[in-house]
């Protein structure tokens, strides 16, 4: 299935402006397409169930999976992706292009209790 | 056929050795569930309400599980001696034997305590070669953990296996009880909640509590990681960070350094890692902590009373990465301190008080970096905690009170086989690899005046071996674009696979794994460690020892037992 993925190019370096001790700083690039469509490349974490809803999009391919492994970590930017409908995801460590609308700020997923700042809702994907 | 009656298992467990006056949790969990009439526990034949002066609480079907539970939190006993524990119920039965010792007029006023995470014979015989450099089979000088008078064998084994890990094994360090693998500051009993395990009182909460001492906690790791969250923590699950900060709060070391800031942050902050609302950099400062987030502000922080130094979100970079190759996360935080830099810090804070100072100093990324069979990471942290010990050796030597320990916590498996040499003949691994009079030495530059060749890139290379792994591609090579990522999730969930990108380096050996294949690192070992030390009360350390020893040598050194 050909899947168009509009919106404007968003990348992994863009995120944040700093990464401090007392918390990091969006970029102003992040903030000024907050609630416009994106398109993002990145990696899908090894995610939780087979099928589902949500997964986290990950810079670079992770080496562990932190929802298996309690000593395993997310790293800094991450970004949470809500597909508009659930979907078979692919194996962990996948190249995939994602398009939805960029959502900023703390939110915590009432299912998980998974803490967020950068999201992309509404979203569809396909293997890049 | 029936099977034998399970008997009761009652923490501290047979064996215990307990300071005199130091807190501990009894509990005892009686199978079957009996009633409390029916469960009978004594002490030397007495009600052990009486001998420890606290009333028990019975709790049938614990957390909804077949057995019942009899506790006394908090108890001490201060009078040393044998002390026989029985549990009874119908026929089953069991019982322990406690020693609690006393330790006589304090010799020392001050502990530093050294833990060269996972540092093995080999990391420190590399660390020999790198940093004082061979010469026909002759150093050219000595490392200062090795100069000096103590030294004692270590064995690291935990209550449930051979081969522990950093919680556990920090832990014996840090209360003098044995536990099992994760576990902080508490037995491993049958409590759902990690937090609500039989526990046993720390150091830090010792001296501070009897003895009104300083505490420093200082570390390369992210702050809330086993061997720091061992000097405040009690948990079954060391990975339990948010509440591990809790309990920093709680014991208030007047001196705390590391990374892992996120835990500190309000969830709400982006790049927090709390499940709520607290701000714990906000809790600290307002306790009076001045709080550091670079070697800058750190250096401008010594006339601070209380120091809270927070300088990366994860792991403060390693030495050569720091100091050489600038990967890691040194473009994110370019002006992180040394462990030398925190360790004078902390002697200066910690020195002010006249009833004296415990301070663990940890290098913790020689475990890390051995995980991820980076042996030249390792080794430079190694030296690196060489240079922190022989700041504490200075210090130390100026005073005759104070009792300097050097001491891993556990092993890795690793050795020192010869030398890759690039100018040997073919083209693989092994045609490279000289082994005996074939390796001869390395061609390393001499070392800077820290102590560190330049470079480690060199076409003579110590070969250093990893004797568990999963399957990786083995380079024979440092690692110049950061830190080794041997293997990467497999395609079946829970396993690993080789890193391709190093499989395409030339010269590669694609090693077929030996570990489990979830495994997706090396694993620690269950060699005995080399222990060493200097000042008042280190000649107690000599021959073989547990690792619980090493508590009670620092008690007995500074006195701890309440005078009979």
């Amino acid at each position: 299935m050909a899947l168009a993925l509009d919106g404007a190019p968003l990348q992994f370096d863009q995120l944040y402006k700093s990464f401090g001790i007392r918390g990091y700083e969006l970029s102003d690039a992040l903030l000024a397409l907050k609630g416009k469509q994106v398109v993002m490349r990145g990696y899908m974490a090894p995610p939780l169930k087979p099928e589902s809803h949500f997964f986290v999009l990950t810079g670079q391919p992770l080496a562990l999976c932190p929802f298996c492994q309690s000593d395993a970590d997310w790293p800094a930017d991450i970004v949470v992706i809500y597909l508009r409908r659930a979907a078979a995801l692919v194996g962990g460590g996948d190249p995939v292009a994602v398009s939805g609308r960029l959502d900023v700020g703390s939110w915590t997923d009432p299912e998980t209790g998974f803490v967020s700042q950068i999201r992309i809702v509404d979203a569809s994907f396909r293997r890049s | 056929m029936t099977l034998p009656a399970q008997a009761q298992t009652i923490y501290p467990l047979n064996r215990a050795e307990i300071l005199a006056g130091a807190k501990f949790d009894l509990k005892v969990e009686f199978p079957g569930a009996p009633e409390q009439a029916a469960a009978k526990v004594t002490i030397n034949g007495q009600d052990p309400a009486a001998v420890l002066g606290k009333s028990a609480t019975f709790v049938p079907r614990e957390d909804g599980g077949d057995y019942s539970a009899y506790w006394i939190r908090d108890a001490n006993i201060t009078k040393p001696g044998k002390y026989t524990i029985e549990a009874s119920a119908g026929d089953r039965k069991a019982s322990v034997i406690w020693e609690v010792y006393d330790t006589g007029a304090p010799k020392a006023k001050n502990v530093i305590l050294f833990v060269g995470d996972g540092m093995s014979v080999a990391h420190r015989t590399a660390a020999r070669i790198l940093s004082k450099g061979m010469v026909e089979g002759r150093y050219g000088g000595e490392l200062a953990m090795d100069d000096m008078p103590h030294m004692a064998l270590v064995s690291t084994a935990g209550t449930d296996s051979i081969v522990t890990d950093s919680a556990n094994s920090a832990s014996s360090y840090t209360t003098g009880h044995k536990s099992c693998v994760n576990a902080l500051g508490v037995y491993c009993a049958r409590n759902k909640s990690t937090l609500d395990h039989p526990k046993v009182e720390t150091i830090s909460e010792i001296v501070k509590r009897m003895r009104g001492m300083s505490v420093g906690v200082v570390t390369n790791t992210e702050i809330e990681d086993a061997t720091p969250a061992s000097m405040v923590a009690h948990t079954r699950r060391r990975s339990d960070y948010n509440d591990i900060v809790k309990m920093f709060f709680d014991v208030q070391p007047d001196v705390m350094m590391g990374g892992g800031s996120p835990n500190f942050l309000p969830k709400s902050t982006a790049g927090s890692k709390r499940g709520d609302e607290d701000n714990y950099l906000s809790k600290f400062e307002a306790a009076g902590y001045k709080l550091a987030t670079t070697k800058t502000e750190l250096a401008a922080a010594s006339g601070a009373n209380k120091l809270l130094g927070l300088f990366n979100t994860g792991n403060v970079d390693g030495a050569l990465d720091r100091f050489f190759l600038k990967k890691g996360t040194v473009d994110k935080f370019p002006d992180q301190p040394d462990l030398t830099d925190q360790v004078r810090a902390s002697l200066d804070i910690l020195s002010r008080n006249d009833k004296g100072f415990v301070l663990m100093v940890e290098s913790g990324r020689i475990d890390k970096y051995s995980h991820s069979l980076d042996w030249e990471r390792a080794v430079y942290d190694t030296i690196m905690l060489d240079n922190a010990v022989k700041i504490a050796k200075d210090f130390a030597s100026a005073r005759n009170d104070t009792l300097v320990i050097v001491v891993p916590d556990h092993a890795h498996p690793v050795a020192i086989i010869g030398g890759y040499d690039d100018n040997r003949p073919g083209q693989l691994l092994r045609d490279k690899l000289g082994v005996y009079n074939a390796a001869g030495f390395p061609n390393y530059p001499a070392p800077n005046a820290d102590g560190y060749p330049d470079k480690v890139d060199v076409s003579r290379r110590i070969a250093f071996a990893f004797g568990a792994f999963p399957d990786y591609c083995d380079t024979g090579r440092p690692y110049l674009e950061g830190e080794n990522v041997p293997a990467v999730a497999g395609a079946s969930k829970e396993t690993f696979v080789a890193n391709e990108k190093y499989c395409t380096v030339p010269g590669a050996a694609r090693r077929t794994g030996n570990l489990p294949f979830d495994a997706a690192q090396g694993v620690h070992s269950g060699d005995d460690v080399i222990l060493t030390a200097m000042g008042p009360g280190a000649e107690q350390f000599r021959g073989r020892v547990d690792n619980i020893r090493v508590f009670r040598v620092m008690a007995t050194a500074l006195g701890l037992a309440p005078t009979q």
